[in-house]
């Protein structure tokens, strides 16, 4: 047999064949299971695309690469699982893209860090993370109080996010704009604010994120997105580990 | 690639491939022979696998493998494990009232020890890790409690959170007398002097006037003698312990803005166990009022207490004010100011 490899080898168009095919196996096996997406991710009650803010704080997550250093996968361990909270469903990150699991963990896992500390804490974090964790290493960030949170586009960022799965309804594209504004400006914008949460439901966290509600920054963006992660399944806190949480 | 007749090579007897570089030729030798068994065993080994542990994927799901495996059995299997190794003290624990579990030493020891952990883990980001707060979030060592010391406050705040999401929060919230053009500046002033002149040595008698827009403005929350108000979260004014710092600017800040801070319900991400033992924790440190602090003496273990950063932020004070529209009909236009930074860090992964 080996004798016959010797022939292929020494075959160049044969060999190339030969490549092509091996290729095509291993690519079919890989690539026809992800057009059955559904199959592997269960659903989840809860989940729901991210707001227009939480998606423009998402965008400065990865234009930050803060993925460098934080994971966003609790994975089904014991540590972690007492460490981070319930390990993470595949539902949970089903609107990602891209997805922000990771396995770099420089800082701590934000998979569940949502709700967890308050808007002030995470701002002061940001603006010197020595200041609330003085063993940090974590670069600051305060530059996002000064600049205006990109929500000029966010709409043509949801029509993208729609096309690749994201079930974002026409009207939550039209208004996101409003929507973003409104998230970040509870005040003076009643009817802004009642629309946004018709839209994206009574859990949503509408507030000035920042502490400073002259502008909608790129700190209540990011922070507002912060402030959702791992939050939008409900885990049952008096049983640790089951995940019974499908529709 | 050349047409290969065989040759020898002379020394070693062994065929060449017919490559040649430089006038240097390789030998055309076998694998070894272990290797190739090595390698046959674990195409072999591969199948097995396959066949025994969830492998490949299907239209409709995937192959589960004979034994059924899955991270998450495993996960529930090494949890049973630890559970099994607490449930000598955890079943006591869990069925104890505070009053039996600080009577019983070893019951009480647990509960340390888990609170421990779960502070470090949970609360010593805020708090500090050896609980020394900072700036904005209170110091759980001393006995200056703004909502309440006993065993039952203290779950009842850990459980709920301070202006949380949560229904049963702590709430409360101090006008903003600058801001909402409740008191004049100077008036603010007046009562600053006179609420810093309560925890001074010379005594609050020069400041009648401060005194009195004290007594018509602050009391009602904070108490005629300023010592505080448990039932709105309202400080103790009339000690040197300050949350939001104690020079004259910071007092006034206090007044002209009002603070309201945020503390997060911990119902929902931490279990019932977990709370009742961060409970006896935080009320071990030093400040435990009520039943308890008997115990406290004996067996506690003090962390050393880590030095707190004396200048937290305070975000709401250093942003910049730009107007923006935020009409509804306007045509967006706002624009991200572009800002260079290099995020990556380069710390070793081990960290």
């Amino acid at each position: 047999m080996l004798h016959h490899h010797a022939k292929l080898e020494r075959k160049s168009v044969i060999m190339l064949l030969f490549i092509i095919v091996t290729v095509l196996i291993g690519g079919i096996v890989e690539i026809i299971p992800l057009f059955r997406m559904e199959t592997v991710i269960e659903p989840v009650k809860g989940v729901r695309p991210y707001t227009p803010l939480e998606l423009a704080g998402f965008n400065i997550y990865i234009r930050e690469g803060c993925y460098n250093c934080h994971s966003q996968q609790i994975r089904p361990l014991r540590d972690e699982v007492a460490r981070y909270g319930h390990y993470s469903l595949a539902a949970e990150s089903m609107y990602d893209h891209p997805f922000q699991w990771g396995s770099k963990r420089t800082g701590p896992d934000l998979a569940r860090v949502g709700a967890r500390y308050s808007d002030d804490w995470h701002v002061a974090h940001m603006i010197d993370p020595r200041a609330v964790v003085p063993e940090s290493i974590m670069p600051t960030y305060a530059f996002l109080m000064h600049n205006e949170a990109k929500l000029s586009d966010i709409g043509e960022h949801m029509k993208v996010l729609r096309m690749v799965g994201v079930p974002y309804t026409d009207e939550q594209i039209s208004h996101a704009y409003v929507d973003g504004v409104a998230q970040a400006h509870t005040e003076d914008l009643d009817e802004n604010v009642a629309g946004f949460i018709e839209r994206y439901g009574e859990k949503v966290n509408a507030r000035v994120f920042d502490g400073a509600p002259e502008i909608v920054s790129e700190m209540d963006a990011l922070v507002a997105y912060l402030q959702v992660l791992g939050t939008m399944v409900e885990f049952p806190s008096a049983e640790p580990v089951s995940a019974d949480q499908k529709e | 690639m050349s047409d290969h007749k065989k040759e020898i090579d002379h020394v070693t007897g062994v065929e060449t491939t017919g490559h040649e570089w430089d006038g240097l030729k390789e030998l055309n030798n076998p694998l070894p022979r272990w290797w190739v068994w090595v390698w046959v065993v674990t195409i072999i080994w591969a199948v097995g696998y396959w066949v025994v542990y969830p492998a490949w994927p299907t239209l409709s799901g995937h192959t589960k493998g004979t034994f059924g495996w899955t991270q998450y059995k495993e996960l529930e299997a090494s949890q049973a494990e630890i559970f099994a190794r607490q449930s000598q003290y955890l079943d006591k624990f869990q069925a104890a009232s505070y009053d039996q579990i600080s009577g019983d030493p070893e019951l009480y020891a647990f509960a340390q020890a888990g609170g421990r952990a779960l502070f470090k883990n949970n609360c010593a980001l805020c708090h500090g890790s050896g609980a020394e707060g900072s700036k904005g979030y209170p110091n759980l060592n001393d006995d200056d409690w703004l909502w309440g010391g006993t065993l039952a406050d203290i779950e009842h705040t850990i459980r709920y959170g301070i202006r949380s999401s949560h229904d049963e929060a702590r709430v409360s919230q101090m006008p903003s007398f600058g801001k909402d053009a409740m008191l004049e500046k100077e008036e603010i002033e007046k009562v600053v002097d006179y609420v810093l002149s309560l925890s001074s040595d010379e005594g609050s008698a020069a400041y009648a006037e401060g005194a009195e827009i004290f007594a018509n403005n602050c009391a009602s929350c904070h108490g005629e003698d300023a010592k505080g108000g448990r039932d709105f979260g309202a400080p103790n004014l009339s000690d040197a312990i300050w949350l939001y710092g104690g020079e004259h600017e910071d007092v006034y800040q206090s007044v002209f803005n009002a603070h309201a801070g945020v503390m997060p319900n911990w119902e929902g991400k931490l279990d019932d166990n977990s709370i009742r033992q961060l409970t006896l924790y935080v009320h071990s440190l030093g400040g435990g009022e009520g039943v308890g602090s008997a115990v406290v003496e004996e067996v506690s273990q003090e962390e050393p207490v880590l030095e707190s950063s004396p200048d937290a932020s305070e975000p709401s004070q250093d942003s910049v004010v730009k107007e923006t529209s935020i009409d509804a009909s306007a045509e967006p236009s706002v624009e991200g100011v572009p800002v260079a930074t290099e995020a990556a860090t380069d710390e070793p992964a081990d960290k």
